[in-house]
């Protein structure tokens, strides 16, 4: 009996001293966190005004603002939004569902998770010759959201088969069941009841390029730009203009690492609060892909 | 032929209704399974199986775990050709019009629209209660909301289901009772009114009285389709068939009128199965 007792008071030990491992795991990195953003708080809250959103760069750190950067990372990312997600979400719907399984898909299977772990700034090589040598897209929002695109593409192909690959087979017997064709049971069964686990996989995938400066330092991004892309709609006919696509532009992680390579302290701020700024973006980002991914769950439920 | 066959003469010949001796006259043909043979890729799954499906009749398939009983049945709404490596020989031939069911010409999704299925384990969709019985229909283009209400109200009144959900269709079908689930899974496959239904054990997830009101249920449906039914329960296969096989290692053993199967089998396999000696 005693024995048995030593027995579990050591495993309960063993217990205790992994919880208290992994509290202390969490706290660091809790803690690192919230001393990264106190610090850019504390340098960057006090530029932040009305005018910092509303004024190009400057020679002048206090005239200096961001308004061609969160532009330009607007628009890039709507760029890579709308060609990833729906080209990720197709490819890895195809190799799930629709192709067959055999040494082939495995090959491209284990080439996606590889291309997922490519460093950023040889995606920027590859553009440089793809989009604007080759197909003289020039050094435009365009080359940029593409290249982003191509860098998250692989992550998005990953969640959405994880998803799918998540439903029970039973679902997807009783539709087929039914008659239903492969096309009919994607589309009404498989996509809507995966839109959650692709979703999160689209969140963490762009947070990745809203931060990405590298690989468009690579393709000829500039870092002080004084005018605003095209405007889309205009006031006289054909209203709508595609020209912003092709305009040059700058983002925001290259406006920080620019203003944090200069001497003066002043733009030390700039960066700062520019950092600030891009976190707010990254969570309103997130903050409608979760709305939308609640929207689709409310409507499922198991 | 292999000598198990001749021990299993009933199996490997033709086996025709009007010489099991039957409650009644004999009743009309639905289905002919000539030569049957299915393979998983190299594995010989069932062998030469030869048998009459009756029309508006239960027919029961009993035996062992592992003697082919769901894959027969899978056969016949070509569950198999969703998996790479399947392959059938010989003919279920439907009737009226003598369509062979798993001809390579013929399309799984043809079908599927003749004949339903009911699984295992109660599936309906992450939808509402509504949505799950409209599927079939959408599957076939009907888009009148009308057409779909109407049908939708007939498919879970057949289902026994009407009743309890009738006030809350546009609820998610995930809030109903497992048997519940599964009269929905049922009102499901009858929504587009099949020739005729496939049962792939429907009650062994659900409780005595759930699995009672299926039962009902059977005896209802057979006035207006055909049933197959695989079950683990003998006393059940007793309760809801008009006509048994019984299934040893992916052949036909015996086949007859339920009455006679039980009460007087002709083999020593299927007395031994049905005295619970073995399975």
């Amino acid at each position: 009996m005693d024995k048995l007792k030593a027995l579990i008071a050591r495993r309960k030990l063993f217990d205790r001293i992994f919880s208290v491992i992994g509290l202390l795991a969490l706290t660091i990195g809790l803690l690192t966190l919230m001393a990264l953003i106190l610090d850019l708080a504390t340098d960057g809250l006090p530029r932040l005004s009305w005018d910092f959103f509303t004024s190009f760069p400057s020679r002048f750190a206090s005239k200096a603002g961001i308004l061609s950067a969160w532009v330009g990372t607007t628009l890039v990312m709507l760029v890579t939004a709308m060609t990833a997600v729906p080209l990720g979400i197709a490819a890895g719907l195809y190799l799930e569902e629709y192709a067959p399984k055999n040494w082939m898909t495995a090959l491209i299977e284990i080439n996606i998770a590889n291309l997922a772990a490519v460093p950023s700034i040889v995606y920027g090589l590859m553009a440089i010759g793809l989009f604007v040598y080759t197909f003289h897209l020039g050094q435009s929002i365009l080359t940029a959201g593409l290249t982003l695109a191509l860098l998250i593409l692989p992550m998005v192909i990953i969640a959405t088969r994880e998803a799918v690959r998540a439903i029970p087979s039973n679902i997807r017997e009783a539709a087929y069941a039914l008659g239903a064709t492969r096309w009919q049971t994607v589309r009404d069964h498989v996509l809507p009841y995966s839109t959650g686990g692709i979703l999160t996989g689209v969140i963490i995938a762009l947070s990745r390029a809203i931060g990405e400066s590298a690989p468009l330092i690579a393709i000829g991004a500039l870092s002080f730009i004084a005018f605003l892309p095209t405007p889309p709609i205009s006031a006289e006919p054909p209203f709508l203009s595609f020209q912003w696509l092709m305009d040059q532009f700058t983002v925001m992680p290259i406006q920080m690492f620019n203003w944090v390579s200069r001497p003066q302290e002043e733009f030390h701020h700039n960066a700062a609060a520019a950092g600030l700024v891009l976190l707010g973006m990254t969570l309103v980002m997130n903050g409608i892909a979760i709305w939308i991914r609640y929207r689709f769950r409310k409507r499922i439920k198991w | 032929m292999t000598p198990e066959m001749k021990t299993a003469p009933r199996a490997a010949g033709k086996v025709h209704l009007s010489n099991v001796p039957a409650a009644s006259s004999a009743p009309p043909v639905k289905a002919l399974v000539r030569d049957l043979n299915f393979y998983y890729s190299t594995v010989h799954a069932l062998k030469n199986i030869n048998l009459e499906i009756a029309e508006k009749r239960v027919t029961a398939l009993i035996g062992p775990s592992g003697c082919g009983k769901t894959t027969y049945l899978r056969c016949f709404n070509r569950m198999h050709d969703l998996y790479p490596g399947n392959r059938y020989e010989g003919e279920i031939v439907l009737h009226p019009d003598n369509m062979n069911i798993i001809g390579p010409k013929i399309d799984p999704i043809e079908v599927r629209m003749r004949i339903s299925m009911v699984f295992q384990k109660p599936n309906p969709f992450p939808k509402t209660i509504y949505e799950n019985v409209a599927y079939g229909l959408r599957v076939r283009g009907v888009r009148r909301k009308g057409v779909i209400d109407e049908k939708v109200e007939q498919a879970l009144q057949g289902a026994a289901l009407w009743e309890e959900v009738k006030d809350r269709l546009h609820q998610q079908a995930y809030n109903l009772s497992g048997g519940q689930q599964q009269r929905l899974c049922i009102a499901r496959a009858l929504a587009t009114e099949p020739e005729i239904v496939l049962f792939d054990e429907p009650t062994s997830a659900l409780d005595p009285i759930a699995t009672a009101r299926i039962e009902e249920l059977m005896h209802e449906l057979k006035e207006r389709v055909t049933i197959i039914i695989v079950t683990h329960n003998m006393q059940q296969a007793a309760r809801v068939s008009d006509y048994t096989a019984f299934m040893y290692l992916g052949e036909v053993v015996e086949f007859s009128n339920t009455n006679q199967l039980f009460t007087n089998p002709t083999k020593k396999q299927t007395e031994d199965y049905i005295t619970g000696r073995y399975g």
